[in-house]
């Protein structure tokens, strides 16, 4: 596969202010080029928990937005730590480990990973005190 | 129901108006929340034609709504969003209201007069 499109973004630790810009992007960047609403609706939801969970949980970090010639779109979300000490709670639904901050935004109710998972067409997540990677792709047809 | 039908039974004010063609668009569900998590969670389906009713009043309740394709929320308690985001509306095609009822009054209203709850 190659890729025909990508672009790549940084989010800004405790950039509150700015939260969503990145998502605005992806879903204005992809829906220029003609990506149907319901994925599109998918993607950025997906892209949009992403991002709050890295401004709410983790040290910032960065996003790949890439469309291979297959059509497939992978989006990959990186964060420098601190981590995820239990993925497996942290993706049930309601559990969550939330700050006060998070919660005044709206976030924090434990479904930003489940939601996430539940959106995507593929989901893959690793975590260490190093950092969390999620990889996520969807099918467009 | 027309959103001039919901403005009527809210008692709203229009806040900001950035989408006039949906104005005449039928609004059949309604999804209440505070927690944009959830509002992420749980409109799946029919976004256009669905109501969002929040008493949070911050950008995330238009970045949520965007994400979304929601085109209509109401701000319960008299919150006004233009008072911290008018320019983030402006970069949206958002419909904005305002009233001063409770959440609990204002989607008592709005179920009795026959508004539907989200599909799920």
């Amino acid at each position: 596969m190659s890729t025909v499109l990508r672009k790549e973004y940084v989010v800004v630790r405790d950039d509150y202010a700015g939260a969503g810009k990145v998502s605005s992007d992806v879903k204005s960047t992809l829906s220029s080029i003609g990506i149907p609403s319901p994925v599109l609706r998918r993607i950025a939801v997906a892209c949009y928990e992403s991002e709050i969970n890295m401004l709410i949980h983790a040290y910032g970090g960065d996003i790949i937005l890439e469309i291979g010639d297959d059509g497939v779109i992978h989006m990959t979300f990186s964060d420098p730590g601190p981590g995820i000490p239990d993925i497996e709670k942290a993706m049930t639904p309601g559990w969550s480990t939330a700050s006060d901050k998070a919660r005044e935004m709206g976030f924090g109710a434990g479904m930003g990973l489940p939601n996430i998972k539940r959106v995507s067409d593929e989901f893959d997540i690793t975590s260490s005190p190093e950092g969390t990677t999620i990889q996520l792709s969807f099918k467009v047809t | 129901m027309l959103t001039s039908r919901i403005v009527e039974l809210l008692g709203a004010q229009p806040v900001f108006i950035g989408d006039e063609a949906n104005l005449k668009a039928e609004i059949t569900y309604a999804f209440a929340t505070d927690l944009m998590s959830d509002a992420l969670a749980m409109i799946l389906h029919s976004p256009e034609t669905t109501l969002l009713l929040t008493g949070l009043c911050n950008p995330q309740v238009l970045r949520t709504a965007d994400m979304l394709d929601l085109r209509t929320i109401v701000f319960v308690r008299g919150k006004n969003p233009m008072d911290i985001c008018a320019e983030l509306a402006g970069e949206m095609n958002l419909n904005l209201y305002s009233t001063s009822l409770t959440m609990f009054e204002a989607c008592g209203v709005l179920y009795n007069a026959g508004m539907q709850g989200i599909e799920r």
